[in-house]
């Protein structure tokens, strides 16, 4: 017979050993999400194989750079989360799972800062 | 308090004999469009950097997500989207306690696979249209 309550028995536990706050994350940028994408199917979808110069001028718009500036970054933080909670369902290995989570979670700012400068750079005509 | 039952509770039915119901399939699609999304946000990245580094490097991108396999890519990544948005959407209502009535999830199960398709064509033809 333990003292333990069955909360303190399991507490720290889950494959993940935290996530109230994971979730809460994948929540809000679901949230921004949906407005975002929509968005982004209106202006930029459109333009994929347009010309050159359609894209350079669309993004002149500070409402297209800016739509697809949030969309791009909060896709990727919302990515990166995902897979986070898709990794630490499937992979059980320690080392494996450090280095699996740290490279996504890396590789996901990586990309998503980089759509996020080319979106500036064009905004900003360069 | 503590120690109650440990070990000998009923077991869930076996996934090979459990009766299939829709929303075992919504929710896994749901996790593969959104591991599959990927590949399109890197795609639309690398897409952009090429758009803001030269007409050339852009022409030549433009021209990869442009043909047949790249169009494959390109409408299966906006179907994965309107799916994993309707899903999306469905667990942030389903977050507020709404939606649990065995009918209302069978019900929005289908709709949201049929809602997929429904919108994919139509963003195509509108795509399409200019
Ligand atoms: C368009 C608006 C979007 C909405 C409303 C949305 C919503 C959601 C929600 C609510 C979840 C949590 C599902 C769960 O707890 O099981 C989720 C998971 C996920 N999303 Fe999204 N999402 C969107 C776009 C995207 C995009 C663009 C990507 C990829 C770049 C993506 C990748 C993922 C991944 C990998 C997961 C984890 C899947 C899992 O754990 O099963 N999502 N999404």
């Amino acid at each position: 017979m333990s003292y333990k309550t069955d909360m303190g028995r399991v507490i720290g536990l889950g494959s993940a050993k935290e996530g109230s706050h994971d979730w809460w994350i994948s929540r809000v940028t679901s949230v921004a999400l949906i407005p975002l994408m929509l968005c982004f199917l209106w202006k930029v979808a459109p333009l994929i194989g347009g010309t050159h110069a359609e894209v350079l001028a669309a993004f002149q718009s500070p409402f297209t750079a800016i739509t697809t500036i949030l969309f791009i970054m909060i896709s990727f933080i919302h990515l990166a989360g995902g897979l986070q909670e898709v990794i630490v369902d499937y992979v059980h290995g320690k080392a494996t799972l450090v280095v699996l989570l740290v490279s996504t979670k890396l590789l996901c700012w990586g990309i998503g800062f980089a759509g996020a400068f080319a979106v500036a750079k064009m905004a900003f005509g360069a | 308090m503590a120690d109650v039952n440990r070990g000998n509770r009923p077991l869930s039915p076996h996934i090979s004999i459990y009766r299939r119901q829709i929303n075992m399939v919504t929710s896994i699609v749901n996790r593969i469009t959104g591991v599959g999304l990927a590949l399109a946000a890197v795609l639309i990245v690398w897409w952009l950097l090429a758009a803001s580094t030269s007409a050339g490097y852009f022409d030549f991108v433009n021209g990869l997500l442009t043909s047949w396999l790249g169009l494959l890519i390109m409408f299966g990544s906006l179907w994965a989207l309107w799916f994993h948005f309707l899903g999306g959407i469905r667990h942030i209502v389903m977050d507020f306690g709404k939606g649990y009535e065995l009918k209302s999830v069978d019900f929005w199960g289908w709709a949201i696979v049929v809602l997929s398709f429904v919108l994919t064509a139509a963003s195509i033809m509108c795509l399409a249209a200019g």
